[in-house]
């Protein structure tokens, strides 16, 4: 019986590749093991082996093919004794079927949504930042290459500024991020460490009070709880202890929060953790426009800054200016779209449960403003407030847990600050206060998507 | 293993200048001997280790009058440490060490009134009264704190000696650190890092034989700690901390060990404290005979004067002018430690961000 080759899922958060080369053509004869094809995902080139042995059928996704979705079928495999020209199509059966699905990810795993989904959806406007001029043109880019783009512009202007973490330079990074750095500013400046996150963080920190710039990949900010101490300890509050004659100006960054189905030990968010600390700043963007001009403005900033990235976000596209030198500023919120029913606070991944549940929301009449707070500390509460103000409602959304989180902070704010203006009480939406289960559906339980979003709108706004 | 090593490379020790080596390993070097002094050099060493003793004791008479607070971990008894490492840098060379400090910072050219000022939380302090006994810092002099995490010290000096490669100039690091941070996980990966990046740090291992009121034996399965760097190619020596010499000697060739480019270095200086670990320690932990016969048989500052006035350099009243100078020098800052102003309390809220 003919068996169909599937495309692979080559990492936890892959859900289409490139199919960048046959090693084999049609009416070839492979064994177990053979490599076959080279796929590139957004992280890396792999070779596929094929599992069975048997003749190359036929090849069903043509070399160069871009996008191809986890469990298409690519090829045909012919068994032994079977006629590989008499095959032309996949064949259907239970094992592997022929209209693929694609590796759930949380933002598609949002549960049908209460309301009605009309034909045609709403389009939610979306403001362009303050902070760059109007109209600048655009480019597309991912993330990941804002991110990239962002560390090698800071590192071609000053000399001082170098990276150092678990395989960034010649495994060209874990993610990816570091991509090509190794070759254009050599291993001086582009340093793969041993595994030992609390001692490279360390000298990165005595670097940084050397009057260095140094750039700190963890591989998660899951490993930097065997740094924290130096992160806190050392890089936070050197500059009060010295009187402000010694500080460290020092970015450490990489992917934070739950990433897809990696177990409780790789799935955290830190943003409360790090916003608890004085003497730190604590960016963490949704955008590739903010990515890369927030981590520009943090690698040039005197002050240790915590970059929290978000692994599901590398490989989304958004429009970036397209300008040589782009700077935003740390500690303000960015209006991502205006309202006047409530206001919902996001941030990070957060930001993608926002945007659609106000999408839904719309269609129901409720609109919704959605402020990014892209930092979290020094918190923007002026944006905030001021939102609160007008729309009187105030739903935040994170994918932390719930106690203490970044929402109660808000929560709590905005009833210092603004308590006459609140018409119901400020609803947080959080992960679940549980370990991330390694279960798909559990997964998803414990994760906020959308749908919660939109029963806290709806409760704030007593629909 | 180690013998296969050997007979393939010369071993490091053998690279050391002025070491006349033979090991047990081939990481473990012999110290150098002590050359003498010359008169200029002895009575340097004489006043700068009177400096940091007389200091002390100020500062333990002003904690115990109330007048400094919180933690004050007293330096007595291993000043011949810093005093002879101190002889071997160069301008540009950093030193960084934990909370047991003062001594550390008085060594490196900080001036008395603003540490003394510091201990007792005035703005005449180093840190405006905002670091405390333990927090002080001097970019001008290159000593970069002060740190009261046990072991934090040691990457941040790896780092600071990261700088130096970085920068590809020829300075050194001193990374300071007890027996008791030796047992600290993250040493040994800045060992690991240092070594495979050879970074020019000096790992100084003050061996004063208690962490806190742990003896050695008691907290260390291997209580030589020169050899604490074998797993990562690291050579080390043990010095005699209380000569004053010997550590010179030792300083001088770990430090043209390190400026050659060969990487770090560790020394192991056995000391001894003759105060408890802070002010609060009450040293039940060790008879009051082992601390006398230490005082007696091995006090740094003791076999120097005893050199002086041995060799004819100096008379009692020599040395009595000396130390009047100083106690003019430490009753100075210890005037100025306790008349200079509390910080502002706008100070509160600064040096927080740049």
């Amino acid at each position: 019986m003919p068996v169909n080759i599937l495309m692979p899922a080559l990492s936890p958060t892959m859900e289409e590749g490139n199919l960048a080369k046959w090693l084999v053509k049609e009416g070839d004869t492979v064994s177990a093991g053979d490599v076959i094809a080279e796929i590139e995902t957004d992280k890396a080139t792999m070779e596929v082996e094929a599992v069975d042995e048997g003749v190359v059928a036929k090849i069903m996704v043509a070399e160069g093919s871009q996008g191809v979705k986890v469990n298409a079928v690519i090829a045909v495999l012919a068994e032994e004794g079977e006629d590989a020209s008499s095959i032309s199509a996949p064949i259907a059966d239970t094992t592997a079927s022929a209209a693929p699905v694609a590796t759930p990810t949380p933002v598609e795993a949002v549960p049908a949504p209460v309301v009605a989904v009309p034909a045609q959806p709403i389009v939610v406007e979306t403001l362009s930042d303050p902070d760059i001029p109007a109209g600048t043109p655009m480019v597309s880019m991912t993330v990941r290459e804002a991110l990239n783009s962002a560390m090698a512009e800071e590192m071609r202007r000053d000399g001082d500024v170098f990276i150092m973490g678990e395989e960034v330079a010649e495994y060209q990074g874990a993610y990816k991020i570091t991509q090509n750095l190794l070759d254009e500013f050599g291993a001086k400046r582009v340093i793969d460490t041993p595994i030992t996150e609390h001692g490279f963080a360390g000298i990165g920190v005595g670097a940084a009070m050397a009057g260095l710039r140094p750039i700190i990949e963890f591989m998660t900010f899951n490993f930097a709880m065997q740094a924290i101490d130096q992160i806190i300890n050392s890089a936070a509050k050197t500059l009060y202890m010295s009187g402000g004659q010694m500080g460290a100006p020092i970015v450490f960054r990489g992917p934070n929060g739950a990433a897809s189905r990696v177990g409780a030990q790789h799935s955290q968010c830190y943003a409360a953790w790090y916003s608890h600390i004085p003497g730190l700043k604590v960016v963490m963007p949704y955008s590739a426009t903010d990515a890369k001009g927030l981590l520009k403005a943090a690698i040039r900033d005197p002050n240790p800054v915590i970059f929290l990235e978000n692994e599901m976000l590398y490989g989304q596209s958004f429009d970036v200016p397209d300008i040589d030198d782009l700077i935003l500023p740390i500690g303000k919120a960015r209006v991502h779209k205006t309202g006047k029913d409530c206001t919902i606070v996001s941030f990070s991944i957060g930001m993608t449960y926002a945007i659609k549940a106000a999408e839904e929301l719309a269609k129901e009449g409720i609109d919704c403003e959605i402020i990014d707070l892209r930092t979290i500390r020094p918190l923007d509460m002026d944006t905030v407030i001021a939102s609160v103000k007008k729309t009187g409602r105030l739903v935040t959304v994170e994918e932390g847990y719930p106690q203490n989180s970044v929402g109660d902070h808000i929560a709590a704010q905005v009833v210092q600050l603004a308590f006459d203006y609140l018409d119901a009480p400020v609803v947080t939406v959080c992960g679940k206060d549980v370990p991330m289960p390694y279960a798909a559906n559990l997964e998803k339980l414990a994760l906020p998507n959308a749908n919660d979003v939109i029963a806290a709108v709806k409760s704030v706004t007593y629909r | 293993m180690a013998v296969q090593k050997a007979s393939k490379k010369p071993t490091k020790a053998s690279r050391l200048k002025q070491t006349p080596t033979k090991s047990d390993s081939n990481f473990k070097m012999v110290a150098p001997k002590p050359s003498n002094f010359s008169e200029e050099q002895e009575f340097k060493a004489y006043r700068d280790m009177l400096d940091i003793r007389r200091f002390e004791e100020k500062a333990g008479q002003l904690y115990g009058m109330g007048v400094i607070g919180g933690f004050c971990h007293l330096y007595i008894g291993q000043e011949a440490v810093v005093t002879g490492m101190q002889t071997a840098l160069k301008e540009g060379d950093q030193v960084i060490t934990a909370y047991r400090d003062h001594g550390h910072m008085l060594a490196c050219g900080m001036d008395a009134k603003g540490v003394m000022a510091e201990l007792t939380g005035r703005e005449g302090g180093y840190s405006r009264g905002k670091g405390g006994s333990m927090h002080m810092f001097s970019k001008e002099k290159n000593f970069y704190g002060g740190h009261g995490i046990v072991g934090a010290q040691v990457s941040l000096g790896t780092g600071l000696g990261f700088a130096n490669w970085y920068r590809d100039n020829d300075n050194v690091s001193l990374a300071y650190f007890g027996d008791g941070a030796s047992n600290q996980g993250q040493v040994y990966e800045c060992f690991n890092m240092a070594s495979l990046w050879k970074l020019p740090v000096i790992f100084i291992i003050e061996n004063n034989r208690y962490a806190m009121g742990t003896a050695v034996s008691r907290a260390s399965a291997l209580t030589d700690f020169s050899q604490r760097g074998a797993s990562f190619n690291i050579p080390g020596m043990q010095v005699d901390g209380m000569d004053v010499r010997a550590v010179a000697a030792a300083a001088e060739a770990a430090v043209a060990y390190c400026r050659d480019g060969n990487g770090p270095i560790i020394l192991e200086m056995q000391t001894y404290r003759y105060r408890g670990h802070s002010m609060s320690d009450p040293a039940k932990y060790r008879t009051k005979d082992e601390v006398q016969k230490m005082r007696a048989e091995s006090d740094p500052i003791e076999q120097v004067k005893q050199r002086l006035l041995e060799s004819g350099l100096a008379d009692e009243d020599k040395l009595k002018a000396i130390d009047k100078e100083v106690r003019a020098i430490v009753a100075e800052a210890a005037d100025f430690a306790q008349t200079s102003p509390e910080p502002a309390e706008a100070e509160l809220y600064t040096d927080i961000l740049k």
